[in-house]
């Protein structure tokens, strides 16, 4: 659906189509709704050998020897491990301590030590169980608390990985201009990204030597420059391609390095094509994670809300090889003020080494995990204080002008007031409040006196329309319900960190076929967000073509150019501004061709193949350009940590079952400041996918342990909400607009992961009274936690 | 007692006579016997339903239907919805509003809406209806608001689909 | 799929009598795994584990189907799935408990495919049909190739996964019958969410009192709180005579506490589930008759 927009340029009246900040049809949708979307285990490879890891079942050992069972029937199958790699034995991301496979010692349990494949599955799955690997196991260090107490010394001196402070001000005059201090601690548990789509690679070796892998992956180009350490290749011996992805939210950022390697290791050795695709059991147990985060907040306030110093420790828990911690590391003490004025800041962050599965990108990158205990405290201060949460925020939140801790001024697109105003007053949140209350205190009396409670609204119906209350649901059915709102305001840069951008020098590029239409050179890669649409949107706006006319070539490192990955919420405005600048060339180009201006998408072609027949092949390049006001010195953490931050505000009402401790979510609406919509149903819809997923981190998702292996690895058992745990959520998108994006756009992908959490323990806490501290709220927590408080 | 059977079943009005392991997966079936790729596996556990099919117009997990028990079944695809390039009422909304995204629990999901669609003959389904429909169908992306509003705007478009 | 289920065997019975024979004979050789719906059998294949190398195929055996009202109750046919348990007129009016449990089984895929007989075959203590099953006083009818028999539901379970059933017979169906007049019925799922989880704590009760204002009926039946679903006996016992008040909620529930033995696993703890057994309990004496406040 495009709408039609007149824009006279010459006597005659010229009428281009507008796309950006139109909801048109996705890209690949027809593919992805008739089954005809191909995924990497879709793909029919001929002759391809099905490979197996076999894996460490221990947390931290010596490998004594492996040895393959000589009753079992070897033949066929290839047999590979540390031995056979041909390059350097490391996963490469930002360091390389991390090995492709296990040679000496085990790190990790599910670490990977061997690899096994066969034309038939079958065979491939008997013979990983016909590797024993006898490992002298040793003492792990399993949680953040064993790491700092150096129970062993798993990395350096110390077990951290990486250290940061970010200082502004003078701790010490804040804390003695304050009227009170208020202190917390806070505290985030792992999560799995659980893309539906497990974890598969396609490997095989080509002609010239060298390997081309495809496979379900975010970045490939990191996936590229692993194989060029592991295989030992020059790049233009590697080709990586992406299939269409099911879902990624950074857990295919860096991990398909490591199970590409694996493929491209048997693929190398037998020369004959290899599968890897994971199930969801290996999946979940030997992926990254969302890093875990102990987190001390001390707050120095005036009695009216201001804040005068703002002093955190953080401590993540990054696993068992540095990976990218660091860079996790770094958003989040970023971040860790929240999007709050306050002169005096202290924040200090170090990730340690645990011997668990290292911990990866997870969509929101460590913002989650400090914004969860940046929010919970502005609650416990407004509690402390007798003050309005939401008078609290508005008190402190940004204004343009204002400065961060790493002294960056604010200086455009703040939308941190606007947010917080269009949320609270859409979701109604003084008013629910008061009504919150008074239904609380009622529902409490009845309960005392046996009366019936006022018939609280049932929320969904099991099906079966039980006559004499035998659901245990309605009204009059005995439960004891509390409800609550909760408010929470976050922000999210855009973009690489610092000067992220700068080192990546990403490279997008629009180039014409044959037939004359444009076409979309990147390495970003659509995994449900709807960067192809998006990106198309973008050119044809400025080209004055409708989007359909777009082309976006596939995600092949051997055809595209190094635009980056794609993560950090990057992808609309640093990679979508790269391609308007193309688009922009391109438009010049072809009507100074044509001596005129280009109407419409038949004269667009027309124009094009004449300049094809004339002049040859047309590829407009662009690179990342910083903007000229932009700086950051990396080595005192000062300056523009990022280009411009995105805002988010979100209201949760809960509903608390105090027999059972389980908490439903009623509703939830949500302001969010993203510059720009390219997209508008896109747009809410990322937002109301990572609102979900942060509400699956506030309240389901755990992994749980048992000597070092996550226990809870099969999906009966790791909780994810359904269609009937998720509330219906309203998305308002607000538009101020950034001058560095294209028309205006800031990012959105992650932004949405930040809010939910702390806003749903601040309407648990209205609810009964009773702040938890610790996500997940899980039943048994939150049960647990009200008993202590004598709540019955 | 058998390891191999032979099965006459139909795939979206197609008869198919398929030799395979008794009890090889249904799931299984459809993607490799068959050829039909458009069925997913997301967990093997019937957990995830990205496996779902319609057999004899009921949604079920096909991950976990041994093949010896499809022998004799009606099936429907995902590949079975649209005609060529003629996308249904369902299909369309899915597209357009924002229902699908990565794609990957997409197939299940439309089965599952279909079958819902089907049994209220015409009728437009409540919210909290669609979403105990459509709760053996998980989706990581869209947070279930679009493809909730998505199956709805279909129900309103006409009597089938 | 981490089986080899190309190394499986299937044998497909042509009816009750052949699946009997079949089944008996296989004893001498490995005994063959019966198989319905295959919601929980084809899970444990997926993770890898051992459940057998044979299998009797008994999804077409439409004698084991059908739901009809026998003399004060209902006869189920083993093969009933959960979707048929919970859509059926009959069941929903006069055992609402028993449509009520079907419809938190899973999601509709399950439902559609997972049996009345699989749930109580597969003999986990989660089963959420099972409480409605023991309070109801069900009784389950089982064949083998010497003949029939009865069942009393709460004489099934000998032990964790552990059915007296004989190796080779075969449940064929299960009469529920109807509560007791005026009886009040409850039934909750405590789950790990609200759909496609497995019960943390599950009951489902049964209540009446006497126009005399005592209770003259208590039946009380839990799973996930025990290695088998169990009737809370000493529960009921402090029930039974007492008028609703608040004592009698606080004694049923100490008495409770003496029935359930919960164990802390990989989806909860004891503590939460002693917790929840008392809290759901106190939720069912209230929603029956209010005066059953909570102290």
């Amino acid at each position: 659906m495009t709408a039609r927009v007149a824009t006279p340029r010459h006597p005659r009246t010229i009428r281009r189509p507008a796309s950006v900040g139109v909801s048109v049809p996705k890209v690949e949708g027809f593919d992805k709704v008739t089954g005809r979307a191909l995924y990497v285990d879709d793909l029919r490879v001929p002759g391809v050998l099905h490979g197996r890891t076999v894996r460490s079942t221990v947390p931290r050992g010596r490998i004594r020897r492996v040895v393959l069972d000589p009753a079992f029937d070897w033949d066929g199958v290839v047999v590979a491990d540390h031995r056979d790699i041909p390059g350097r034995n490391a996963c490469a991301h930002i360091e390389e301590d991390q090995p492709l496979l296990a040679a000496d010692e085990i790190r990790h349990a599910d670490e990977a030590i061997v690899l096994v494949a066969h034309q038939d599955p079958e065979r491939a799955e008997a013979a990983a169980r016909a590797v024993s690997v006898e490992v002298e196991p040793l003492e792990p260090v399993l949680t953040i608390e064993e790491s700092l107490a150096k129970k062993a010394l798993l990395f350096g001196d110390d077990n951290v990985f990486k250290e940061i402070r970010i200082a502004r001000g003078d701790l010490a005059r804040g804390f003695a201009d304050a009227d009170v201090t208020v202190e917390g601690t806070y505290r985030c548990g792992h999560q799995e990204q659980l893309y539906i789509e497990n974890n598969g690679m396609i490997a095989e070796r080509t002609k010239d030597g060298g390997l081309l892998v495809r496979g379900s992956l975010q970045c490939p180009y990191y996936v590229h420059h692993a194989l060029m350490v592991a295989f030992g290749l020059p790049a233009d011996k590697v080709r990586v391609v992406q299939t269409v992805t099911g879902g990624g939210f950074g857990g295919k950022e860096d991990y398909p390095s490591m199970i590409g390697g694996h493929a491209a290791l048997l693929a190398w050795k037998s020369g004959r094509p290899v599968k890897i695709v994971y199930d969801r059991l290996e999946d979940i147990a030997a992926t990254t994670k969302r890093h875990p985060a102990l987190m001390r907040v001390r707050a120095g306030v005036k009695r009216d809300g201001t804040l005068t110093a703002w002093d955190m420790d953080i401590v993540m828990d990054g696993g068992a090889y540095v990976t990218l911690s660091p860079v996790v590391l770094s958003r989040g003490a970023l971040h860790a003020g929240g999007p709050y004025r306050c002169p005096n800041v202290a924040i200090h962050a170090r990730v340690v080494a645990t011997n668990t599965p290292p911990n990866g990108a997870f969509r929101g990158f460590g913002a989650p995990q400090t914004q969860f205990a940046a929010e919970c405290h502005m609650e416990r201060i407004a509690a402390t204080l007798g003050l309005d949460p939401l008078a609290l925020r508005r008190r402190n939140a940004y204004r343009i002008g204002d400065v961060t801790p790493t002294g960056q001024v604010l200086r455009e697109s703040v939308g941190a007031l606007e947010v917080l105003e269009r949320t609270a007053k859409r979701a109604d949140y003084q008013a629910k409040r008061r009504r919150y209350a008074r239904e609380n205190a009622a529902a409490e009396q009845a309960e005392r006196a046996g009366r019936r409670a006022p018939a609280a609204v049932p929320r969904l119906a099991s099906g079966a329309p039980a006559r004499k209350a035998g659901a245990g649901r309605g009204p009059g059915d005995g439960r004891r319900l509390r409800r609550g709102i909760g408010l929470a305001l976050a922000w999210h840069g855009a973009g690489f960190t610092g000067s992220g951008e700068v080192r990546l020098a990403s490279t997008a590029a629009l180039d014409l076929t044959a037939d004359g239409r444009p076409r979309i050179l990147s390495a970003n890669t659509e995994i449900g967000q709807g960067a192809l649409t998006v990106f198309a949107q973008i050119v044809a706006e400025r080209l004055g073509v409708p989007p359909g006319l777009v082309l976006v070539n596939a995600s092949d490192t051997g055809q595209v150019p190094n635009s980056g990955p794609t993560v950090a919420s990057r992808t609309t405005m640093v990679v979508g501004g790269l391609l308007e600048r193309c688009a922009t060339g391109m438009r010049e180009r072809l009507e100074l061709f044509a001596e005129r201006p280009i109407a419409g998408a038949d004269d667009f072609r027309r124009v094009a193949r004449r300049f094809l027949r004339e002049r040859g092949p047309l590829r407009i390049e662009r690179r990342y350009q910083k903007p000229p006001e932009i700086w950051w010195d990396d080595e005192h953490y000062r300056g523009d940590a990022y280009g411009v931050f995105s805002y988010a505000a979100i209201a949760v009402e809960v509903e608390v079952d105090l027999d059972t401790g389980e908490v439903a979510v009623l509703d939830v609406t949500t302001a969010q400041d993203i510059g720009k919509a390219i997209h508008p149903v896109l747009c809410a819809g990322q937002i109301e996918g990572g609102t979900l997923q942060g509400l699956g981190y506030a309240l389901l998702e755990e992994v749980r342990w048992k000597d070092g292996r996550i226990w809870n690895h099969q999906l009966t058992n790791y909780i994810i909400p359904t269609s009937m745990d998720a509330p219906p959520i309203h998305v308002e998108l607000v538009e101020i607009p950034y001058s560095h994006g294209p028309f205006g756009a800031k990012g959105v992908g992650e932004l949405p992961m930040d809010a939910p959490a702390p806003a749903v323990v601040a309407a648990i806490a209205y609810a009964t009274g009773v702040r938890v501290d610790q996500i997940p709220v899980i039943p048994e927590r939150l049960l647990a936690a009200l008993a202590r408080r004598g709540v019955r | 007692m058998s390891a191999l059977v032979t099965l006459s079943f139909t795939v979206n009005g197609r008869q198919r006579r398929v030799r395979a392991p008794a009890m090889k997966r249904l799931l299984d079936v459809l993607r490799e016997e068959c050829g039909l790729t458009g069925t997913k596996e997301g967990c093997g556990e019937g957990e995830c339903g990205a496996c779902t099919v319609l057999v004899d117009g009921l949604p079920v997990n096909s991950c976990l239907i041994p093949a010896v028990q499809a022998d004799g079944a009606k099936i429907i695809t995902v590949e079975g919805l649209a005609k060529g390039p003629k996308l249904t009422a369902l299909q369309t909304a899915f597209v357009e509003m924002g229902g699908a995204q990565c794609g990957i629990c997409t197939p299940g999901m439309l089965l599952s809406s279909y079958a819902l669609l089907r049994r209220a003959k015409g009728r437009v389904p409540r919210e909290a209806e669609i979403r105990e429909a459509l709760a053996g169908n998980l989706c990581r992306c869209t947070g279930y608001q679009k493809i909730v509003d998505a199956v709805r705007a279909a129900a309103r478009k006409g009597p089938r689909r | 799929m981490r089986s080899a289920l190309s190394t499986l065997e299937v044998a497909t019975p042509r009816d009750l009598a052949h699946a009997l024979r079949l089944l008996h004979d296989s004893l001498a050789t490995g005994r063959a795994v019966p198989l319905a719906g295959g919601t929980d059998l084809l899970v444990y294949l997926n993770a890898g584990q051992q459940v057998g190398r044979r299998f009797l195929n008994l999804w077409g055996l439409g004698e084991l189907r059908g739901i009809r009202e026998t003399r004060g109750g209902i006869t189920l046919g083993a093969l009933t799935t959960f979707t048929q348990v919970r859509e059926h007129p009959l069941v929903r009016r006069r055992l609402p408990s028993l449509a009520a449990a079907a419809g938190v089984i899973g999601a509709w895929q399950i439902q559609n495919r997972a049996t009345l007989a699989g749930n109580i075959a597969n003999g986990s203590p989660a089963g959420d049909s099972l409480p409605v099953l023991l309070a109801h006083e069900a009784v389950v009818h089982a064949r083998s190739v010497r003949g029939a028999r009865d069942i009393p539901f709460d004489t099934l379970y000998r032990g964790y996964r552990d059915l007296v059933l004989d190796p080779d017979e075969l449940i064929t169906a299960v009469t529920v019958p109807f509560p007791p007049p005026r009886a009040f019925a409850f039934f909750r799922k405590v789950g790990t969410r609200r759909a496609q989880s497995i019960s943390k704590v599950v009951l489902c009760g049964l209540l009446r009192v006497a126009r005399g204002g005592e209770v003259d009926l208590a039946r009380i039946a839990l799973g996930s709180v025990a290695p088998v679903p169990l009737r809370a006996r000493r529960a009921e016992q402090a029930l039974l005579g007492a008028k609703p008040s608040a004592t009698a909620a606080a004694a049923a529930r100490a008495a409770l506490m003496e029935d359930i033995a919960p164990i802390d696993d990989i989806r909860s703890d004891a503590a939460y589930r002693r917790a929840v057994a008392g809290n759901v309990l106190e939720q069912f004496l209230r929603a029956a008759d209010a005066r059953f406040t909570r102290g």
